[in-house]
């Protein structure tokens, strides 16, 4: 909102220019990595062992520690903002040569408490995908096939996989920009031979696939969520499913579309061109599906639902500029203007955040064992909708025009669509209020939840509402089908009833 | 519970899985990972051999191969020693492992030593442009490794005098042997990279 508020007027007049460098740096990194990601790992750890009949992650105190991880790279993070020359100020890609000046020489400085941060949280999500992928792998109930694991599995499990790729690479190259920095080496500084670009190499080679760590486990919610409120099956199940290794594979090789300006050869432009836009046929797949799905469904249009549908609408429009940006000649007129800033926050934001709030509320009822208000839950939904599309949308325009991303500055001509971006940041704002309030008195004194109050097929909604401390304990059920059989008869698992039963009797 | 006369099925019968050994799973997938930041590295390495254009600093045309030669067979040939340990543990020859093992600890500690003779003796240094910078980074990330398996099997040694050790399994030693066999591979591709390309 801070941002917003400083661009509503051209002129820089609500913070000097330095500060707002070390704003939208900070912006980014703690919006991506102290609340999507966590927030994200937070809903699976939740939803990983129920959904597969599990007791608890494989390993619990591996979980615990890269959990304890997340307070304290917040804190060194935000502690940047006290050293001597402020914070972190080169942008969250943090591109050497301006990521590797230290003007004070001082050891202790923003960047340097940013790169150790930001290893510090490569480490702790390590340790959570090794925990997600071994659960995944080896503790499924029994009569799980990969081929009846939930799609939000399937999508945990590709995320998880590509974390366990990527991240490495990044920690790697924050290895080697931290010496740069700290202990004069040059791996990036041409002085001494080295070469910036490689570390753009080593950045976007995680940073983009960070992405779709991020965007999958909402495909996934979509994927969960559409066939509960439309009561139809998830239409082509497998191919839904397998997209998503699809995704997976692609999105380790289009990294350099983020490059296409930094004189990178045209044999590698066209090719990650061509990957780029690949990567459009198992997204396409999936959308289909979804389309599908909803096609003359039932549909019930409560919160959970608005929210999928919201991020669905929100998504085909941020997929549609993202092809556009693949293309090379587009990227490079528009590249670095606010049409990239409009493109990404369509994904960050209209899809990934309202995938997550639709997952909260789907599962609220599961895990806090209370219903939340429906009205306070549409009204969040209209507010978040309404301050999201005002305020994003506008900036197409303003970057098709040629508004360049990051200065404090700009010319008057833009002045219209960023005041009309202001509003909508700020209704934003707003809109977290009937949120958080919804959330606190529904879990204080809602009405008491059933085990299954949206009529879901799904382990989970074979326990009661709050599952206890084990889940299943010691009686797994066995699966028989993949869990979208609305409406066709065929058994989720075997001796069904007895669980329904049990999941009442224990409440 | 299960014989509640309210239930609908009668003959039910719990489902059952067993959670165990998912430590070794677990454990690998952690080195698959792990090993994707060596190979960050060697690419680093590579491209910037390629297209940096002063590679050695100044004064050094090359690296002495010899000895870093003679501490490669060590490292590599204690690969089969940890083996060896592995397999006498398997035939409950506790003494026989507690042996051999501690002779792949002295193998390791050799090729740290060497290591460190090798730093000492170098008139280059961490700041001595892209080659130096590279070739600490490399060697002491790898190092860093090596004296980690030392202090692993140093544990792993000790845990062997406590009663009960191997009640629950040999995993710990399984996955440590496994650590030193990956230590051991990226330190081949090292030597190949830093020593042999040259």
């Amino acid at each position: 909102m801070l941002v917003r508020g400083e661009l509503i007027t051209p002129p820089s007049d609500l913070f000097d220019p330095t500060v707002y460098n070390g704003l939208y740096t900070m912006h980014g990194t703690v919006m991506l990595f102290l609340f999507l990601f966590p927030m994200l790992s937070g809903l699976t750890n939740l939803l990983v062992p129920p959904m597969i009949g599990a007791p608890d992650m494989a390993f619990p105190k591996l979980n615990a520690l890269a959990f304890w991880l997340v307070p304290v790279f917040s804190i060194i993070l935000l502690l940047s903002f006290f050293v001597p020359g402020g914070p972190a100020s080169s942008g969250w890609w943090s591109y050497p040569p301006i990521s590797i000046q230290n003007p004070l020489g001082k050891m202790i400085n923003g960047e340097m408490l940013w790169i150790t941060a930001i290893s510090l949280s490569g480490i702790s999500s390590i340790m959570g995908a090794v925990n997600f992928v071994t659960t995944i792998i080896r503790m499924r109930a029994p009569g799980m096939g990969f081929f009846k694991m939930p799609i939000f599995i399937w999508t945990v499990l590709a995320a998880q996989l590509l974390q366990l790729l990527g991240l490495p690479a990044l920690t790697g190259g924050a290895i080697m920009l931290f010496f740069d920095l700290s202990f004069g080496t040059s791996f990036f500084r041409i002085e001494g031979g080295g070469d910036p670009v490689l570390f753009q190499h080593f950045f976007w080679f995680y940073s983009h696939p960070a992405v779709y760590v991020m965007v999958l486990p909402v495909f996934g919610i979509f994927s969960e969520l559409f066939p509960v409120y439309a009561r139809k099956p998830l239409f082509g199940y497998k191919f839904v499913a397998v997209a998503s290794f699809g995704i997976t594979i692609l999105s380790l090789v289009v990294w350099v579309h983020h490059m296409f300006y930094t004189g990178t050869p045209m044999w590698m432009r066209n090719l990650f061109m061509f990957t780029t836009m690949l990567i459009a046929v198992p997204t396409g797949v999936k959308v289909f599906a979804w389309i599908a799905t909803l096609w003359g469904g039932n549909l019930r249009l409560s919160t959970p639902m608005l929210f999928c549908l919201g991020g669905l609408f929100n998504f085909i429009f941020g997929g549609i500029t993202g092809v556009m940006l693949a293309t090379v000649p587009v990227d490079i007129h528009v590249g670095n203007t606010y049409f990239v800033v409009a493109h990404f926050h369509y994904i960050i934001f209209n899809t990934i955040a309202f995938g997550i709030f639709a997952g909260i509320y789907h599962w609220f009822p599961k895990f806090t064992g209370r219903m939340f208000y429906e009205g306070l839950g549409k009204v969040h939904f209209a507010l978040t909708f309404i301050g999201a599309t005002l305020n994003w949308l506008p900036l197409h325009w303003a970057g098709l025009l040629g508004m360049p991303r990051r200065v404090a500055s700009y010319d008057p001509e833009f002045a219209i669509w960023n005041v009309i971006a202001s509003i909508g940041a700020f209704i934003l704002g707003v809109a977290s209020i009937p949120f958080i309030l919804n959330m606190v008195s529904s879990w204080v004194r809602g009405k008491a939840a059933p085990p299954n109050p949206w009529k879901a097929i799904g382990l989970e909604w074979l326990l009661p509402s709050p599952p206890p401390h084990e889940n299943f304990e010691d009686d797994i059920p066995t699966v028989l089908n993949e869990p979208y059989c609305y409406g066709l008869d065929k058994p989720f698992v075997q001796d069904e009833q007895f669980y329904i039963d049990k999941s009442f009797k224990k409440h | 519970m299960l014989s509640d006369n309210k239930s609908p099925t009668i003959n039910h019968i719990p489902g059952h899985v067993k959670h165990d050994g998912h430590n070794m799973t677990g454990f690998i997938i952690f080195l698959c990972s792990e090993s994707i930041i060596f190979f960050a590295f060697f690419v680093g390495y590579g491209i910037l051999k390629v297209t940096a254009p002063v590679w050695y600093p100044e004064g050094i045309d090359g690296i002495a191969v010899k000895e870093p030669l003679i501490n490669t067979v060590i490292l590599v040939s204690s690969s089969f020693v940890i083996y060896f340990a592995e397999k006498s543990l398997h035939k409950k020859n506790l003494w026989g492992f507690r042996f051999i093992w501690f002779i792949t600890m002295l193998m390791g500690s050799y090729f740290v030593y060497g290591q460190y003779i090798e730093w000492s003796e170098l008139s280059f240094s961490l700041q001595s442009g892209v080659f130096g910078g590279m070739f600490y980074l490399l060697t002491g990330f790898h190092g860093l490794h090596v004296i980690t398996g030392i202090l692993l099997m140093g544990l792993m040694l000790y845990r062997s005098f406590l009663p009960n050790n191997y009640k629950g399994g040999e995993m710990g030693v399984e996955s440590v042997s496994l650590f030193w066999h990956f230590v051991d591979v990226i330190w081949i591709i090292l030597f190949v990279l830093i020593y042999l390309w040259q």
